[in-house]
């Protein structure tokens, strides 16, 4: 049964989700993209482009926008697409929340423990190795274009890609704006030109 | 401190929901205003803890901020009204456009955007690698603990849950050999 499978997958994907959406992110890559192959890692950057412009926080937006398309690629009606997101947000929240009220009850009094704290730090160390791993395995030729069919488009993608990297590691600048002016950038360069 | 209705709870959180795009650290100005200035629910202080605990916790830092300060107002039942109303438009939006772009997806107009679009998306995943790198406190004596993780992850097909209980575990294998050398350890 998809939707029991399709909850378990995203209440392990909440639970495990330390550090921010970003990491939520790299799991849903990693669980529907290479374990499943639920989605294709091209269907993965365009739900992820629309999740990062849209309001929301962008580790739900993704969730909600996974449960649809798996739902959709497995050749169930979008009705029952609507169902599989519903089921995913669902799911990705529960744990947490549930965690989150534990710790509101009990565990505030555990927040100074210093082996709490190392267990932390030592999480926070390992997630960013975990979202370095989602972006290397993003950056593939699949978003990049393949140099035998058409090098303008592994070319362009790599201007863009260094481009949003500065403008957004160095200058701060916000993500819509930089997938707005990419996606224009991209209209002009296959479409107009 | 303004009465707490769950209405207005509902309301606010559903404010900060729609019009913050662009993940959960987005959020916190909106929160802020609305939460401590506007509303008068939570002190500076008091918020600034929520933002802690949140940020620790596993799950999404936006809604584990309004499970939070759901319950501190009004309970569980302020937890569930928080997260609801932070969700709800978010949720809409993005299945209205799931419905939409499938269709449009084959337009060449929609394909060259796209196109665009993907190296900008892996771009916008690799910055926050670097920045986290600060947060972290990755230093050269520890990086090879985030290196590890990602050619684990990234070459060998490690699974990342795997990898983050393994970091649980020797976190806290480590915090208790630290603690057990009465704070010489650091």
């Amino acid at each position: 049964m998809i939707f029991v499978r399709l909850f378990l997958i995203f209440c392990k994907i909440g639970i495990f989700t330390f550090g921010g959406g970003y990491s939520m992110v790299a799991l849903i890559q990693n669980e529907m993209v290479e374990k499943y192959h639920w989605l294709t890692a091209e269907e993965f950057t365009d739900l992820l482009a629309i999740s990062q412009m849209t309001p929301g926080p962008v580790g739900i937006n993704t969730a909600t926008y996974t449960g649809y398309t798996v739902m959709l690629n497995n050749g169930y009606s979008p009705l029952m697409g609507v169902a599989g997101s519903l089921v995913a947000s669902f799911a990705v929240i529960l744990l947490p929340f549930l965690a989150m009220l534990l710790m509101c009850r009990y565990l505030a009094k555990h927040r100074d423990n210093p082996v709490v704290e190392t267990i932390f730090r030592v999480l926070r160390l390992v997630v960013v190795g975990l979202i370095a791993a989602a972006a290397l395995s993003l950056a593939s030729p699949l978003n990049f274009g393949f140099w035998e069919q058409s090098q303008k488009q592994v070319i362009v993608s790599a201007v863009i890609f260094v481009g949003v990297f500065v403008a957004s590691y160095k200058f701060r600048k916000s993500p819509i704006m930089l997938l707005l002016l990419s996606g224009a950038v991209g209209f002009v360069a296959y479409y107009v030109l | 401190m303004e009465q707490v209705r769950y209405i207005n709870l509902f309301t606010s959180f559903f404010k900060i929901g729609t019009f913050t795009i662009g993940g959960g650290y987005a959020m916190i100005p909106l929160m802020e205003e609305i939460i401590v200035d506007k509303r008068h629910w939570l002190e500076k202080e008091e918020f600034v803890d929520v933002m802690s605990i949140s940020q620790a916790m596993p799950g999404v830092f936006a809604v584990n901020m309004a499970t939070n300060i759901g319950y501190k107002l009004k309970g569980v039942r302020g937890a569930v009204v928080a997260v609801a109303g932070n969700i709800l438009a978010p949720v809409l939006i993005i299945l209205l456009l799931a419905v939409f772009f499938r269709t449009f997806r084959e337009n060449q107009v929609a394909e060259a955007v796209f196109k665009g679009l993907r190296p900008a998306v892996v771009a916008l995943i690799a910055a926050p690698v670097f920045n986290m790198a600060k947060t972290a406190r990755i230093s050269w004596k520890n990086v090879w603990i985030p290196v590890l993780s990602a050619l684990l992850i990234w070459l060998l097909g490690v699974s990342p849950v795997v990898v983050i209980l393994a970091a649980g575990v020797s976190g806290f294998v480590y915090g208790k050999l630290a603690v057990g050398k009465e704070g010489g350890g650091q």
